[in-house]
Order: C-alpha cells, then sequence, then structure tokens
C-alpha cells in the first residue's frame, strides 16, 4: 500500500449515482435511484429505510450479488479506487469475503445446514488464502473466540441448528471477519433476535470494526440501532438518499419530510399511540392511552360492599368460580367469622388463566404454571423473549391448541375444558379471535379480501352470501381503513398494512370480547406500524374489545397496554401497571430487557452515548 | 373479473410458447374427442377385406388395416374412448388420493403413518402388473380399466398431497381459519386442497398422459378394450403382426396419436401451474 495516499485519503467506498433497474413483468422498476454514498476507513455508516426503500439493493450491488433481473444501470461504486461495476467474475470473488464482506439478516438460513461451523468458517479461509486444513481450524477457532462464543472449541464442531439464533449471527460474524475485511456490509444483522441478545451482537460487532479500523455499512430499519451504533446515517426512500447526517442531527432535527415521518412514527420510551404519527395526531383523541383505566374501573364499586351474610353469600357463590384467580393474584380475600367468602365485589373478570402448563414431548416446558386475568376491556401486555412461551399462551387462550393442565374461564364458562379441536362449535368461539403476527402468512393466498373477512361470518354468524354478509363485510373493512375497491383483491396484491388491516378486519368480523394480537406488527415498517396500533387502540374504545397483546417490543406493549405480564422461560416474572412496571421495573431480568432497547431521543441534541466512540 | 383470468391465461401463453402449443394440441384432442362420430370420414368398425392392408392414400390417408378398416376413422373415435379412460382414472385418483394425502398430512399421528405404509406396500409391487391381475380379476370392462388406472396412480396422489399439505400446516392462515370457525375437515377441504391444486394440476397432467400409456397398455396385451372397439392400444397391437411385412401405417399412426396426446399433457403441467395459481398473476 505504498504510494497510494491519494487513496487512503479518498473514502474506503465511494458510490456515485449509483442506479439499479430490475426487470419485472410490469416493465423496468428502479429500485435504486442516483444514490450517492461514501464510506471512511473506520467509520460506521447506517442506511435507515423502509421496506423497498432500496438499502438492501445497495449493499448487494456493492457486493454484485443481485440476482439475474436486477441490473446496475448507471454510476459507479468505487472501493479502494476501483470500480467494482466494471471488474469480471474472478476479480470479483477475490474482493469477496476477503476485501468487502456481507452479514445477512437470517443468521440461520445462511449457514449450511449439513456443515459444521467451524468447516465452514475454514472454506471461508482456505478460499482465499493458502492455509492447510489445521491451520484453517486453528484460525476459525480464535475467529470463534474472537466473537465471544462461549467454549469455541466445542462450538467449532456444532451444527448450525445446536446453536442459537444469536449463536449463528456471532458464527456469520465470524466467517465475515475470517479475512479480515475493509468493509462489512451488515444487512438487519440482528433483525429476529431478542432485543438483549442484539444488544450483544451489535456491542460487538461495533468494538470489532472500531478496533480493527474496517468500515462498516449498518442497514437496518431500527432508527434507535442506527442512533446508538452509526457514525453517519443516510435515510433511504423509494431508492433515493433522502438525507446524510450524524444521527444526532438527523433524528434531532430531520430536514426531510419522510425522515421527519419515520421519526415520529418510531416508538420511544416517551412517544404515546396518538403521538407516532403527524397524520395521526389531527384525529388522535386528547386521551392519553394510560387514560382508558378510568372508562375501566378496576377495583372496588362504591356503594357495593357487602354488608350482610345474605349478600356475601349470594357474592361468593357468584364469584366462586374465579376465586382461584383471587387466591393467586390481585386482591386479598377476607372470611368473615362465620367464615363466609368476603370479597371486594370487583366485576368479574373477562378471562381468568390459571396454573397453565404447557409441556411437549421429551420433557420440554414452553409454558410453566402460569396465572393471570384480563378484565372486560382491559389491554393485557404479555412480553418476554422468545422461547418465553408468550406464542405459546396465546394459542392456548385462543383455544387453538390443548395446554397440558391448567383452567381457563372465560366469561363465565370453563373453556379450558373444551377440546381445541372442537372448540370452533363452541359459541365462544366468536368471542375470542385472534390476529396472526405476519399479515402475509396468515391470509389464505386463494382467498380475496373480501373471502378472508367473510370466512369468520359465514363459519360463526350463520351468515349466508347476499347483502346482509357483503354489508357486515365492508362495515368491518371500512372501520378498519380499507377502501371498498381493495375488498376483490388477494393477498399478494396488497400491501404489508393493508393485510394487516385484512387480518385484523377478519378478527373484528364476529365482534369478539377477547382479540389476542400474536405480535400484530413485527412484520410490518414502523410508519405502517404506527397507523396500525393506532387502528388498534381506536377499534378498542369504539368496541370496548379487551386485548391480550402479545409482543416483544415494549415500547409498542407500553403504549398499547394498560398492564404487562413479563414471561421468562415459561414463568411470569414480573406483572403490574403498564405505566409503573416500564418505569421501576423490580425483576432484574425486567430491568435488563428495558434496558437493551436501542433508542433515539428526537428533540434531545446530545447523541446517545451507548456504544459509541466518536469519528477521529 | 372473467377478463382478467383471460388476460391472465393469454399472459401465461404467450410467455411459454411451448405451453401454449401443448394447450392448442389438447385442445384438438378434446375437440377431436367430442366430435368424433361426426368427422371420421368413414365408419370405424365396418370391415371390407377387399382394400385391407392398403398404404396411406388420398382416400385413406392413414391406410387400412387388415380388415380393410380405415386407420385415421379409427383413430379419430378411439381418441373419445382413450380421453374418457384417463380422465376417469386421473380424477378418481386425484379425488381419493389428494383427500386421504392432505388429511394425513394435515393430522399426522398413527394414521398418517398406517397410511404410509400401505402406501409404501402399494408402491413396491410393479404397478401395471397390478393392474393386470385388477383387470383380469374383475373382467374386462370399461369401468374396471378404469379403476385399475386408478389404483395404480393413487400412492402418488397419496404422497404428494401428503407432502404439500404437510409443509403448510402450520403456516399462520391455517390458524386463522381456525380461529374462524372452520372445522378440522373444513380446512383441508376449504383451505389447503385449493392451495395445492397448482402443483397438483402438474401431477395431474402428468398423469393423464401416463393414464393414456396404461390404458393402451392393457388393452395391448389383450385385458383392456376389446375389439372390434378403436383403442389406440389395440391399434397398435393388432399393426404389430404386419410390422415385419413392411405394413408400418398400422403402428405408426395410432402410434403418433398416443405419443401426442402424452406428449401435450406432460408439457400443459407446468402452464397449468401457473394458470391456477392466483399469485402468478399481477
Amino acid at each position: 500500500m505504498t504510494g497510494e495516499a491519494t487513496i487512503n485519503a479518498a473514502p474506503l467506498l465511494e458510490i456515485e449515482n449509483l442506479d439499479v433497474t430490475f426487470a419485472t413483468r410490469a416493465g423496468p422498476i428502479d429500485a435504486v435511484r442516483g444514490v450517492s454514498l461514501a464510506v471512511a476507513r473506520g467509520e460506521i455508516l447506517g442506511i435507515v429505510g423502509e421496506s423497498g426503500s432500496g438499502k438492501s439493493v445497495t449493499a448487494l450491488a456493492i457486493m454484485r450479488l443481485l440476482d439475474r433481473a436486477g441490473r446496475i444501470t448507471g454510476g459507479s461504486i468505487r472501493f479502494r479506487g476501483i470500480d467494482i461495476t466494471k471488474l469480471g467474475t474472478t476479480d470479483l470473488r477475490n474482493l469477496r469475503g476477503a476485501a468487502l464482506a456481507m452479514i445477512f439478516q437470517n443468521p440461520r438460513s445462511c449457514l449450511n445446514p449439513i456443515r459444521t461451523v467451524g468447516d465452514q468458517i475454514a472454506d471461508t479461509l482456505r478460499a482465499h488464502r493458502p492455509l492447510s486444513r489445521s491451520a484453517a481450524k486453528a484460525r476459525a477457532l480464535d475467529l470463534l473466540a474472537g466473537v465471544l462464543i462461549r467454549e469455541p472449541e466445542k462450538r467449532i464442531s456444532a451444527y448450525p441448528h445446536e446453536l442459537s439464533g444469536g449463536m449463528c449471527q456471532r458464527v456469520m460474524m465470524a466467517m465475515a471477519m475470517a479475512c479480515e475485511p475493509d468493509l462489512l456490509i451488515a444487512d438487519e444483522p440482528t433483525t429476529g433476535l431478542d432485543v438483549t441478545t442484539q444488544k450483544a451482537v451489535m456491542d460487538q460487532l461495533a468494538a470489532l470494526v472500531r478496533e480493527r479500523g474496517m468500515a462498516m455499512m449498518l442497514i437496518t430499519h431500527d432508527l434507535g440501532l442506527a442512533a446508538q451504533y452509526c457514525d453517519r446515517v443516510a435515510v433511504m426512500q423509494q431508492g433515493l438518499v433522502v438525507e446524510t447526517a450524524a444521527p444526532a442531527v438527523v433524528f434531532s432535527a430531520p430536514s426531510h419530510p419522510y425522515t421527519r415521518r419515520l421519526v415520529a412514527a418510531s416508538p420511544t420510551p416517551t412517544s404515546t399511540v396518538a403521538s407516532l404519527s403527524a397524520e395521526g395526531t389531527a384525529e388522535s383523541r386528547a386521551a392519553h392511552p394510560h387514560d382508558i383505566n378510568s372508562g375501566n374501573p378496576k377495583g372496588v364499586i362504591p356503594g357495593l360492599v357487602p354488608g350482610t351474610h345474605g349478600a356475601a353469600a349470594e357474592v361468593s357463590a357468584i364469584v366462586a368460580p374465579w376465586v382461584p384467580a383471587i387466591n393467586a393474584g390481585m386482591t386479598p380475600v377476607e372470611l368473615d367469622q362465620r367464615g363466609t367468602l368476603l370479597v371486594p365485589l370487583t366485576p368479574p373478570p373477562l378471562m381468568t388463566v390459571a396454573n397453565l402448563v404447557m409441556r411437549y414431548d421429551r420433557d420440554i416446558t414452553a409454558v410453566a404454571g402460569v396465572s393471570f386475568d384480563i378484565g372486560a376491556g382491559e389491554s393485557v401486555g404479555l412480553v418476554g423473549e422468545s422461547g418465553s412461551g408468550k406464542s405459546t399462551i396465546a394459542r392456548i387462550v385462543c383455544r387453538l391448541i390443548d395446554p397440558t393442565t391448567g383452567t381457563i374461564r372465560f366469561d363465565g364458562a370453563d373453556i379450558g375444558a373444551m377440546p381445541a379441536s372442537t372448540f370452533h362449535k363452541a359459541t365462544q368461539r366468536a368471542d375470542i379471535q385472534i390476529v396472526f403476527q405476519d399479515p402475509g402468512d396468515s391470509l389464505n393466498p386463494r382467498f380475496s379480501a373480501f373471502d378472508s373477512i367473510a370466512d369468520p361470518l359465514r363459519r360463526l354468524k350463520g351468515l349466508r352470501d347476499g347483502m346482509a354478509l357483503r354489508t357486515r363485510v365492508l362495515e368491518c373493512a371500512t372501520r378498519c381503513g380499507l377502501g371498498p375497491e381493495l375488498i376483490a383483491r388477494f393477498p399478494h396484491q396488497l400491501s404489508g398494512g393493508q393485510r394487516a388491516r385484512v387480518g385484523i378486519a377478519r378478527a373484528i368480523a364476529t365482534q369478539p370480547k377477547l382479540l389476542i394480537l400474536d405480535e400484530p406488527t413485527a412484520a410490518l415498517d414502523v410508519s405502517v406500524q404506527a397507523i396500525i396500533l393506532q387502528l388498534l387502540d381506536r377499534l378498542r374504545r369504539e368496541q370496548g374489545m379487551a386485548y391480550l397483546f402479545v409482543s416483544h417490543d415494549l415500547n409498542v406493549i407500553r403504549m398499547m397496554c394498560e398492564r404487562t405480564i413479563v414471561l421468562k422461560q415459561g414463568a411470569i416474572v414480573e406483572q403490574g401497571q403498564s405505566a409503573v412496571l416500564f418505569t421501576a421495573p423490580t425483576d432484574p431480568y425486567t430491568q435488563g430487557l428495558i434496558a437493551a432497547i436501542p433508542h433515539f431521543e428526537p428533540g434531545s441534541a446530545t447523541p446517545p452515548s451507548a456504544g459509541r466512540r466518536r469519528l477521529g | 373479473m372473467t377478463t382478467s383470468t383471460l388476460n391472465h391465461v393469454a399472459y401465461v401463453l404467450r410467455g411459454n410458447l411451448v405451453t401454449a402449443a401443448a394447450a392448442a394440441g389438447t385442445a384438438l384432442l378434446i375437440a377431436v374427442a367430442i366430435l368424433g362420430p361426426w368427422i371420421t370420414p368413414y365408419d370405424p368398425i365396418a370391415s371390407n377385406v377387399s382394400i385391407a392392408l392398403q398404404p396411406p392414400s388420398f382416400a385413406h390417408w392413414a391406410g387400412t388395416d387388415q380388415l380393410g378398416r380405415d386407420i385415421a376413422s379409427r383413430i379419430i373415435a378411439a381418441t373419445r374412448l382413450d380421453l374418457l379412460i384417463a380422465a376417469s382414472a386421473v380424477s378418481l385418483s386425484f379425488v381419493v388420493g389428494a383427500l386421504i394425502g392432505s388429511l394425513c398430512g394435515y393430522h399426522g399421528g398413527r394414521v398418517d403413518r398406517w397410511i404410509g405404509r400401505v402406501v409404501d406396500i402399494l408402491m413396491a409391487f410393479p404397478l401395471f402388473v397390478l393392474a393386470m391381475a385388477m383387470v383380469a380379476a374383475l373382467g374386462n370392462r370399461v369401468e374396471n380399466i378404469i379403476y385399475a388406472t386408478a389404483l395404480i396412480n393413487l400412492p402418488f396422489y397419496i404422497r404428494f398431497a401428503r407432502a404439500e399439505v404437510n409443509v403448510r400446516r402450520n403456516l399462520g392462515w391455517v390458524e386463522a381459519a381456525r380461529a374462524s370457525g372452520n372445522s378440522h375437515f373444513q380446512v383441508v377441504t376449504h383451505f389447503l386442497l385449493p392451495n395445492i391444486l397448482p402443483a397438483m394440476a402438474v401431477q395431474i397432467s402428468l398423469n393423464l398422459g401416463w393414464a393414456i400409456l396404461n390404458a393402451a397398455g392393457l388393452s395391448f396385451i389383450g385385458l383392456g378394450v376389446q375389439p372390434p372397439t378403436p383403442e389406440w392400444g389395440i391399434m397398435v397391437a393388432e399393426g404389430a403382426r404386419h410390422i415385419t411385412t413392411g405394413k408400418w401405417w398400422l403402428v405408426a399412426f395410432p402410434g403418433l396419436a398416443l405419443m401426442l396426446a402424452v406428449l401435450c399433457f406432460n408439457l400443459l403441467g407446468d402452464g397449468l401451474r401457473d394458470i391456477l395459481d392466483p399469485r402468478m398473476r399481477t
């Protein structure tokens, strides 16, 4: 590298007016339009944007890994002064892996499932360097140790399926680091990982980049992540870079309207559902989400405290079915001198779940004795990391699967005693509905939006094809913000947000009393998420539904739920009013979860300090 | 809606000329099968020994057979029977096989394992021998040929439907269907079966060609349709005796018809999948 002072002064990677076009059935589509970016040595550049913004396409263009339909139609990508767009396959192969490395979104699917991780790292090494098998193995061991994998001697001979998601991502990192590349492109490296794992992986990635003087391009949809780890952030929208600046500048004083929208839509520790979008504020209520509590008193109803034994006896008869819940949790039970049960008269909870246990074969316990209740019209959040059993609980409570043991009482009936296989015939089926995680995956590809929404009405409300059905479907669709022109479309003809609306319209079609939301916005862009959360919040007020809101996103839960239950490995570690739980968590696990959320503070000029170091 | 469907079909056919040719060939076959009795130039079973074994000419453009029957007329007349046997057999095995297979794939468990073993045993037989045995035991009737052909195709449908349903049974929309109040059976019939249809269309189309060959094969060895009924397999069988004396047209033309039919069905499959899959539409 002697005598290349000019190159060293220039950025490591310089993209100028890059155009990428995809040939599709509907004609050419410009995925990237005149993008110019530069990354200097030792710098971490964040590229943020929503799906379809062209951020991943830009990354693939740099790696020259675009699929056949995509072509670079203009501009240049200079890496160390050489234009990558003009390189032949041999030169490219020498560059990839050795000087340019990439970490992909889903680590597990990017690793070869039938080879040990050590072999895969050794393969990368030997592809670029003349190393003996044993030397490559020894180097692989060093690399695994370098990405802080515990017991690397043992893990080196593990297969990808034997490792957790975070572990697989570390293996991918080790592989990307193997040939000490100059530029590392990380495309959503932590999507799908738990917040605590995300923090560990990102801290380490940033540390590795700093300590080896590499450069990194971090592609993410998470503004908090970008703010926390990047020196500069480029915001992309529809193939254009709309804004490039230091994160503190971008997020505290966004100059482009799109950035402003994006910043507003990203949930922060202080945002409310109403504040999520600029458009939403006009129609949003003045009411703070936590004020919903006032409409649904939980506690003693004044003037109805039982005074006479007769009344108390009646009360005990009424409350008897849900006594276990009272014992298990919220309200102290009193007995008077004659042994009659005296309880403060609270309205019976809509659903009471007691000692729920779910055990699979080979003694895997997904849910280990969980008890909670949900009041009518109340919104309860269920948070936890992957494997905490939150989705399993959602499915059991929705009566889609049977628990090993435990009771579920809903609206006065013991629905836990009804097997899931015949629950579709139960009258309560229409009262408990569910919204699924991935709106694309939860709609039948062969059903139009109309058919999807009509299905529960046909099955559970006995509506036949005709005006009544059509009116009701359109009413639900409109309520969820789906125009009548979209109703005949198939899922693949709808956007992610529209699909989510179809899923919600289907779930509210039967006017359920309890709506279970299983990560309803996890697969959506932040701006769409903001709109869907506002929709859900509005629907709950309008229809007086109770929510069981399952999510790994604590900010979302905090905004949407009055009460929050924190799960860890199938057991409840903490529960309480959201306002209290999120400001003063008592359990160390909850504290860790809350601390691990990457966040940025819009409006504050001081950049978040965690894990960052200024350039230069 | 209908125009969009037609547009979509036109788009698929335009993009794939082989499929378009196969579709045209299939349409021709079906037209011939329907119009058969009215477009045959001669009576397909009227024999006239004085003009026996004549090579192709203007009067008899596919020649005449050993009894002086017009081969072209016989090929045309046979189309209906051959397509009928193939279509009925394939529909039968498709309906039964898809239902059993998808129920197995959806429910899993002990029934699935048992049916799986039965299918394994069925597939371990030489299938054509099995069909021969069935027809021989039940009698040489058209419906027995259909049953036999359907039975030997059944294992493929069961396995195919089972595998296709198995990968979909844990998808969100299956759970959503349950939450919407569908019974397990309704989930299979209203949700899963329509979704595996595009993939099965390929299997159906391949199988049609195979079923025609199978029926012709049974007739060829004398276990199928009986003479003098015109059928491609019998015609090939009867003509085979004369091939050594240079009378090639007795075998060549029915063989060609058979080959064209099988080819068309086989090539149609991929296009059919694209047409049936709503996701392929824009």
